[in-house]
């Protein structure tokens, strides 16, 4: 099935003016970067490495080019993370000049104020360290790069999300979000939530990262891993806590779609080694990102409100 | 089997809005519209009928898909806006899926703020309502270009062409005299999916588009492109790199028309003037850009300029004024009352603000007037006199939603309080009506 263009009626004579889908998401996306830095004191970007957050990172290069860009990043390391991803985090830090702060789940372990899960997972542990964090380091605006296409809990986020000093999401006390008017008044304490991607989806970020040309960690291309099968997906055997000895490790064709903590973010069965691949994969796909992929959000119909409820991103 | 970035990429895109009153059918719509266009994957669609299974339904409850919220599933309401994508092969949509229920207004405005199309959903076996004509001045009043309006349930008047021609005709009559610029009427049933997304077999009777094929095909206007250039500075870049010691561009959205270099510019409010020395597309220099296109601007004259400034051709200059007359949609729950101060947000511009005058608040069920109502509470839409502290570059929102709206906020908590949009409310023939008369022209 080729689905050509469509240049004419829809533009009509004003088409010298139209501008693409890809592009419309881009100047959007600007254009929330720069409003953060014009009326907040001191913005952070989340980054995890993962496809999400490195589109931020490279719309904020250019939202603010030639100057650098004018946040430091903040990473929240579950321990569990995929080397790869950690090796990519270093090299953008360093080729860009920016200013990477970490908040480790595993001092918090160690530390006694987080229980590890029986099940090992630590996407939820996640919480404590990343709102400490914001209160410590008193950041007030804190990028993330979460869409609204990925869940319905996401489906009802607004662009700018006021959290209140404990970190967190009340849904039902949004601020109205108007036009193009962000409002991002907030008390000491408080801080906004920022989704410069909102309004993407998951195939938008493909696409942008091939129009662009943006590098990413290898492991969302098809590579052969060694995995193993829990609830439904292909884990990464490692020293995290798996395999059980029922659950035999197989050699794999596989990628992520996502990249999170280990412990619960599954592969998929794929042969796309290249971004052409991976766009007809995606374009296909009967499963949404996170239903293929996330252990997590499978705990409960409303696993991530709950999470998003007490601070999560 | 190529479906390639460039060919998804060169698809327009439509946002779009939908209102209807609780039980009309509206969460069955949306659901319908994403589940017949393929755009629920298997996984949500398990999700959905796992937990209609669960609640004794024979059938996949479709309003699941949206209800996103726990409290929205207990009770089985919307009760805040949801944002939803979905794409065919001739074009991709946001649609804003507005709650009919509670806090109808102040929802419906916010998703009607960023709309090109609002469908309006009414029961086929009630016909026009006094929420029907709520949400058609809405639309109306926040300048929607398009609106459609879905009569649905015609399953449950036996398909019969004479019912939904007259809710048409009176629905029509309504929202042209309001000034709504298109209107389209589709009979339709969301439960058994006729002329949704396919055809429907049992009403040969209606010759039009369906639902999705409307959507598909209403021209999406670039008539910002058609407006005098409006660009508010957002940021001022300046490296002071040994690689760019003297650049100093300034970073805004083109909130509305075409800037290219070499044209001469006006700053507002200062009206010092200079001229496009250069334009950066996000790192790329041009010659040309247009709104809404998020660029950078080099001026010749070193003058200073900051963020809230507008820069506009010098041609086609607003002019600046500190007492704005609006109309307001007010979106908070602690009143605005006369006397009030507040911030008067405008485009890149919070300025301090005094509610002056409260001339009359609107009743939408009749489109009466009320003068002089003292406050506005919480979905109350009024008339509204505002003195600024600084000299705004405010443009009415009929010539452009972009830099004709703005919002008041409560300096003490920064509750968004009340949508506002300069000049004249509805678009309508307002001055055929006398002011004195009954109506709508308040």
């Amino acid at each position: 099935m080729t689905t050509a263009a469509h240049p004419h009626t829809e533009s009509g004579s004003d088409a010298p003016y139209a501008l693409s889908h890809l592009d419309a998401l881009e100047s959007e996306a600007v254009h929330i970067f720069r409003e953060v830095a014009g009326e907040f004191e001191k913005p952070v970007i989340l980054f995890s490495g993962g496809k999400d957050s490195i589109v931020m990172l490279h719309l904020a290069l250019k939202a603010f080019a030639p100057a650098p860009v004018p946040f430091a990043l903040l990473h929240v390391d579950t321990g569990h993370n995929f080397p790869e991803v950690l090796a990519y985090r270093d090299r953008a830090v360093a080729r860009h000049g920016l200013r990477l702060h970490v908040a480790s789940v595993q001092e918090y372990i160690d530390a006694g104020k987080l229980r590890e899960r029986p099940d090992g997972v630590r996407n939820p542990l996640q919480t404590v360290p990343l709102t400490e964090a914001i209160q410590q380091l008193k950041f007030d605006a804190v990028f993330g790069g979460g869409r609204r296409d990925e869940e319905k809990a996401r489906a009802k986020e607004r662009v700018f999300s006021l959290r209140d000093e404990f970190s967190q999401w009340d849904p039902r006390r949004q601020r109205p979000e108007l036009w193009q008017l962000y409002n991002g008044r907030h008390a000491p304490g408080e801080h906004v939530r920022v989704f410069p991607l909102s309004n993407w989806t998951e195939l938008d970020v493909w696409q942008y990262i091939a129009r662009e040309g943006i590098e990413l960690p290898e492991i969302y291309f098809a590579h052969e891993r060694d995995v193993f099968r829990r609830n439904g997906m292909w884990l990464t055997a490692g020293e995290w806590g798996g395999p059980k000895d029922t659950e035999p490790v197989e050699t794999r064709l596989v990628r992520y779609r996502t990249v999170g903590d280990m412990s619960c973010t599954g592969a998929v069965d794929s042969d796309a080694a290249d971004l052409d691949a991976v766009i007809a994969e995606i374009a296909v796909s009967r499963l949404t990102e996170r239903g293929a992929t996330r252990a997590d959000d499978k705990l409960s119909e409303a696993a991530m409100e709950d999470r998003k409820r007490e601070g999560y991103f | 089997m190529t479906t390639t970035t460039e060919q998804l990429s060169a698809t327009t895109l439509l946002r779009f809005a939908t209102a209807g009153s609780v039980d009309d059918g509206k969460s069955t719509l949306v659901g319908r519209l994403l589940h017949d266009s393929k755009s629920v994957l298997e996984d949500q669609l398990e999700a959905v009928e796992r937990v209609s299974a669960d609640r004794g339904q024979d059938a996949p409850d479709l309003a699941l898909l949206t209800d996103g919220l726990r409290a929205e599933r207990e009770q089985g309401i919307t009760i805040d806006v949801a944002y939803r994508y979905f794409a065919t092969a001739r074009r991709r949509f946001i649609l804003a899926d507005t709650p009919g229920h509670v806090q109808y207004t102040r929802n419906m405005v916010t998703g009607a703020s960023t709309a090109d199309l609002a469908v309006v959903l009414v029961d086929a076996r009630n016909g026009v309502i006094e929420q029907t004509r709520r949400h058609a001045a809405v639309a109306a009043l926040l300048r929607v270009p398009h609106v459609v309006l879905a009569v649905n349930k015609m399953d449950l008047v036996d398909y019969r062409e004479s019912v939904f021609a007259e809710i048409a005709e009176e629905f029509t009559a309504y929202a042209s005299e309001l000034g709504v610029p298109e209107i389209t009427a589709i009979p339709i049933s969301a439960l058994a999916g006729d002329n949704v997304v396919e055809p429907s077999a049992n009403m040969d009777w209606y010759g039009g588009p369906t639902v999705l094929e409307h959507l598909e095909t209403v021209p999406v206007s670039h008539d910002l492109t058609a407006c005098p250039a409006r660009f508010p500075v957002q940021y001022v870049i300046r490296p002071q790199t040994a690689e760019h010691p003297d650049y100093r561009g300034y970073a805004g959205q083109i909130a509305s028309g075409v800037l290219r270099v070499g044209e001469a510019v006006t700053v507002l409010p200062s009206g010092k003037t200079s001229v496009i020395e250069g334009i950066d597309a996000l790192g790329e220099p041009v010659d040309i850009a247009w709104s809404p296109q998020s660029v950078t601007l080099r001026l010749k004259d070193d003058i200073d300029i900051s963020r809230g400034d507008l820069i506009a051709p010098t041609a086609s200059a607003p002019a600046t004024t500190q007492d704005v007359v609006a109309t307001v949609c007010h979106v908070a729950d602690q009143p605005l009352a006369v006397g009030a101060r507040v911030l008067l947000k405008h485009t890149t511009r919070t300025v301090k603000a005094i509610v002056k005058e409260i001339p009359s608040r609107l009743t939408l069920d009749d489109l009466s007037q009320h003068p002089a109502p003292g406050q506005l509470v919480a979905n109350d839409i009024g008339r509204v006199v505002v003195r600024t502290a600084e000299p705004l570059a405010l443009d009415a929102y009929a010539d452009s939603r972009r830099t004709g709206s703005f919002l008041l906020i409560d300096p003490a908590d920064g509750t968004t309080l009340a949508a506002g949009m300069a000049g004249e409310s509805f678009a309508s023939k307002a001055e055929a009506v006398p002011a004195d008369e009954e109506g709508w022209d308040f």
